[in-house]
């Protein structure tokens, strides 16, 4: 299952890196969000700086919608369904390989939005373990439950516009948990340090609960397909 | 002689119409059957069946002795299908496909720039992204992959689609030294001139029946010979 995992994964990388779809179009889409909220509350700096971390998860979930519909655009080619399921590939290793795809893309994603944040927002970061934890777990989360929802839209029409719309609302338990832990590792909100760890702890079990549903559930979606 | 393929009265539904409506085939090892019959004749859902990605209504079902009624799945692995799409990644080159579908059917590495030099791609255009390959330099770098795989049987779909003269006189090729070397390969084409020559034995499919079991022009090899190959 690892095997496979990592062969889809390599995959997905290697169609990124040729194709240059992140770099030349996510991370300018992030960039772009930070710069119109920036924009839209200049002359309230003190809002700003408190609403940096929920800006910056906002960013991140629309970025993941455009990841995850990017990511699975390229397995709805002709014929390409069918041999995946000739190849003998694990499902679940399909479904893991996707979602370390879309969690390397995440995390470079995440870098260059808090790089941005910081420049645009002068926005301090204080725990930067907290903060790492955080992301890690957040996208790890993010990336299982985007992979999921993207083959079970895989092959259905309109899809475009069902992800954001399926998707975006599973996911706002991420945007709560990151947002908080942020708040607190950013100091501005009124979360203790201990309320954030807590927060990292529901973002692990959001991101075990939707590895384990992929890794079931991926099967007879791509039986469906 | 080892029967490869064995439908009787199979029956496949795809939403509510039975694309294959009580086919009835047997196929021996090493045997090229050409599929013939008018568009949605249920050549294609034929093919899929025996791929092991369609599900059995009801009849009976067979390939490479898995039973398609009960675990369609354990025959996946030792087939290879040539469909309508070629199966491939636009953005990766001729050659990362190759190398991808290789790794992914666990199948020898070593055999990727052969595979490729055997379907007329190699040098500049294995490294071309298949986006901006013509649609016979697809088909080509799906053959490609097809010939990695070391299947037990080739269902072809259409498989001169799209391909200049030398593509065809490739996919023959091919398709004949499979055969030779004791593939089974059941071919759906409307090519029928060549097909036919190509064939053991020509099947009619009509209304989701095999109407029509006929000879093709391929010499028939004694059945020694079928048995040692297959």
């Amino acid at each position: 299952m690892l095997a496979d995992a990592w062969i889809i994964a390599a995959k997905d990388l290697r169609i990124e890196w040729r194709s240059r779809v992140a770099f030349n179009q996510l991370a300018p889409f992030a960039l772009v969000v930070l710069v119109l909220f920036a924009f839209a509350l200049d002359s309230q700096q003190t809002v700003l700086a408190e609403a940096t971390p929920g800006l910056l998860w906002i960013t991140i979930l629309l970025a993941l919608v455009l990841c995850v519909q990017r990511t699975f655009v390229t397995e709805g080619a002709p014929g390409l369904a069918d041999q995946l399921r000739l190849s003998g590939l694990d499902p679940a290793g399909i479904f893991l390989g996707k979602t370390l795809g879309v969690f390397v893309q995440l995390v470079a994603l995440e870098i260059l939005t808090f790089v941005g944040a910081a420049i645009l927002y002068s926005t301090e970061f204080g725990s930067v373990g907290l903060m790492i934890c955080t992301a890690v777990a957040a996208s790890v989360g993010l990336a299982a439950s985007g992979s999921l929802y993207g083959a079970l839209l895989l092959g259905v029409r309109g899809r475009e516009t069902l992800l954001p719309l399926l998707l975006l609302p599973v996911v706002a338990p991420v945007l709560i948990g990151a947002t908080s832990a942020f708040q607190a590792a950013l100091g501005t909100g009124d979360v203790t340090l201990d309320q954030a760890w807590r927060w990292v702890g529901l973002l692990t079990a959001f991101a075990v609960a939707y590895l384990l549903a992929g890794v079931f559930a991926f099967g007879p979606l791509l039986e469906d397909t | 002689m080892r029967r490869v393929v064995h439908l009787r009265d199979a029956v496949c539904v795809l939403g509510r119409f039975p694309a294959l409506a009580g086919a009835t085939l047997q196929v021996d090892a090493g045997e090229i059957v050409l599929l013939q019959g008018p568009n949605g004749a249920g050549k294609s859902t034929l093919l899929r069946l025996c791929a092991g990605l369609l599900p059995l209504q009801s009849g009976e079902a067979e390939v490479l002795d898995c039973d398609l009624s009960t675990d369609p799945r354990a025959v996946r692995r030792r087939v290879a299908l040539l469909g309508h799409g070629v199966g491939l990644y636009e953005e990766l080159t001729v050659a990362d496909n190759v190398a991808f579908w290789t790794a992914a059917t666990k199948t020898d590495r070593g055999e990727i720039d052969a595979a490729i030099a055997r379907v007329g791609l190699a040098g500049r255009l294995a490294h071309v992204e298949v986006a901006r390959l013509s649609a016979g330099q697809r088909r080509r770098a799906a053959l490609a992959v097809l010939l990695t795989r070391h299947a037990e049987v080739w269902l072809l779909d259409e498989p001169h689609a799209g391909l200049d003269a030398q593509g065809r006189d490739l996919v023959d090729h091919l398709v004949a030294t499979a055969a030779d070397a004791g593939v089974t390969v059941l071919v759906a084409s409307h090519d029928l001139d060549r097909a036919t020559a190509l064939a053991d034995r020509v099947a009619t499919i009509d209304g989701g029946v095999v109407a029509a079991l006929g000879d093709g022009a391929r010499p028939r090899r004694s059945r020694e010979e079928l048995s040692s190959a297959g």
